[in-house]
């Protein structure tokens, strides 16, 4: 009974802690302005959408919310579709080079952002890229294809060659074989890769900080991080601001928690 | 199958790679040979003049020791408070599912947004920080609080990945271990000693080598948070390069010091690596 007490005590400080600094911050954005300066109260009494309103009229918010959604969908989408290729070539197909090429993405992943924000940057703007949301997409989707490809790749050495060769036998081509089969087979796997890629994407934030420079290709990160304020920090308009980012991922996660858990323990977990 | 050429398949992928990731790269290592200052048209070869200017920049050398810093305090609380986390969840209870899913909340949330948060947490005046505690801490203003805010607020962030992979590591250890560990009389902490940490230890090593390496290259928090400041005592290497490539322009010199946080990042992923080879041929 005790330890049972005792367990139930310390998960409740666990979650607590996991949860304590949203909750708080919540509470944040409905307290009115004069409230905001001192504690207690800690919960208003008052409570108010003003910072809600405030941050939907006062900025181009919508518009910021917009371009992270495009950001973090085409992302998404094109980093499947490159990744899952990449995989289905180097779990089923003879490639050239595979080791190499496997090292290669692999070591990737390890690159910090800032050893190639320079070049990048340079690169933007001489194509004439600098703060449009292509930069965005083709930087933040080439990060994301490491993660793509090892997460898809071990799924798809995992279905049977058998498969493979009855398809081929029966004269099916390496790319019917691809989107007719391979692809629907591991629906759960690019499910996986997309719902890690799309959080990457939606919270990223070197990239975005240096590629744009307006609101027409800002994403949500930056435009929280340099939250105009006049004199003071408007610490209510930003709490309601970062509420309203952070709800869709929060609710990605209960929702999905099973398979980020998945995609994050794949492959650093041996049987 | 062997047969059919995957060519075609991997090379949107590899040109992707080779063009955004593999081409900067080596332009990196090129403009770190220069004096360039992209406004004002300076462009001149100069060879290694920025590596060594850069043995005599004290703040060069303070920004390696805050981020080595950072990275190790962080890590091992990150390692301790996931390993604990997911020894506590490693059993059932009601309601699991949600309890797992809370846990996950900050992994998912945007770094700045949790930046931020922090930031007004740990206000002065008016943060829940200094209520909770009854304190008055300038955290954010003093050079010993201001770090060990930022390691915090990293720390926060980070836990849940570390419980999540410890826990899966956690449930791949066969159970007929700790039932004859129990009876052949051993107590919980022997049992963690002796069997669920040995166990556990090739999970750790991968946990250390993400999170080394993420913590290194730290940059989200810490700039929101304090900005590098108070009087750079929080400045880390990332932020340090960033400041010299976009606020003071420096894009030879910036360059350099980017290049420098790709070695050290290299040479960390290099020594994990080979403690991961020995232990799997072990």
């Amino acid at each position: 009974m005790v330890k049972k007490t005792a367990f139930y005590l310390l998960l409740s400080v666990v979650l607590a802690y996991c949860a304590g600094p949203i909750i708080w911050q919540i509470l944040t954005s409905v307290k009115p302005d004069q409230e905001l300066a001192r504690i207690p109260p800690l919960v208003t009494s008052h409570p108010t959408a003003a910072h809600y309103i405030a941050v939907f009229s006062g900025y181009p918010f919508m518009r910021i919310i917009l371009n992270s959604a495009i950001v973090a969908l085409s992302t998404t989408i094109l980093s499947l579709a490159a990744g899952s290729a990449c995989a289905f070539g180097l779990a089923k197909l003879r490639v050239r080079y595979k080791s190499l090429v496997l090292a290669f993405v692999l070591s990737v992943s390890m690159f910090p952002p800032i050893a190639t924000v320079s070049p990048l940057y340079l690169i933007i703007r001489f194509l004439g890229l600098r703060d449009t949301l292509y930069a965005l997409i083709i930087t933040y989707t080439t990060f994301s294809l490491p993660l793509c490809i090892w997460i898809i790749t071990n799924f798809f050495r995992s279905v049977p060659d058998e498969i493979y060769r009855a398809a081929r036998i029966d004269g099916c081509g390496p790319w019917r074989i691809y989107y007719l089969i391979m692809l629907p087979l591991s629906l759960p796997a690019l499910f996986t890769a997309a719902i890690l890629v799309f959080i990457f994407s939606w919270n990223e934030f070197l990239f975005a900080l240096t590629f744009t420079a307006t609101a027409s290709s800002r994403t949500i990160p930056v435009a929280i991080a340099l939250f105009p304020g006049l004199h003071e920090i408007p610490w209510g308009d930003i709490a309601a601001a970062s509420v309203t980012v952070t709800v869709p991922v929060i609710l990605l996660a209960l929702a999905f928690q099973r398979r980020i858990v998945e995609g994050l323990t794949s492959g650093a977990v041996r049987g | 199958m062997r047969d059919d050429r995957g060519t075609g398949f991997t090379a949107p992928a590899v040109v992707l790679l080779t063009l955004v990731t593999a081409y900067p790269l080596a332009y990196v290592l090129y403009l770190s040979l220069f004096r360039k200052m992209v406004i004002f048209d300076i462009s001149k070869f100069i060879g290694a003049d920025n590596y060594l200017y850069m043995l005599h920049d004290a703040r060069f050398w303070n920004a390696l020791e805050n981020t080595a810093y950072i990275t190790l305090v962080s890590v091992a609380l990150e390692l301790a408070l996931g390993v604990g986390i997911a020894l506590l969840i490693n059993r059932p209870f009601r309601l699991k599912a949600v309890a797992r899913a809370l846990i996950l909340v900050p992994w998912a949330i945007p770094t700045v947004v949790s930046a931020k948060m922090w930031e007004w947490i740990f206000n002065t005046d008016s943060g829940v920080m200094n209520y909770l505690l009854g304190a008055r801490i300038n955290w954010l203003g003093s050079p010993f609080w201001a770090i060990h805010a930022a390691v915090f607020a990293d720390v926060w962030k980070t836990t849940p990945f570390v419980v999540i992979l410890i826990y899966a590591g956690l449930q791949v250890i066969p159970r007929e271990l700790f039932l004859a560990a129990r009876c052949d009389g051993a107590g919980p902490w022997q049992i963690f000693r002796r069997i669920t940490l040995p166990l556990l230890k090739p999970v750790i090593l991968v946990v250390l080598i993400f999170r080394s390496l993420d913590a290194f290259r730290i940059f989200d928090t810490v700039y929101v948070l304090t900005g590098g400041g108070p009087a750079n005592t929080t400045e880390t290497l990332s932020i340090y390069a960033y400041k010299l490539l976009f606020q003071t322009l420096q894009f030879g010199y910036g360059s350099a010091m980017a290049v420098v946080v790709f070695l050290c990042v290299g040479l960390i992923s290099v020594l994990y690596v080979k403690m991961l080879a020995r232990e799997s041929a072990w």
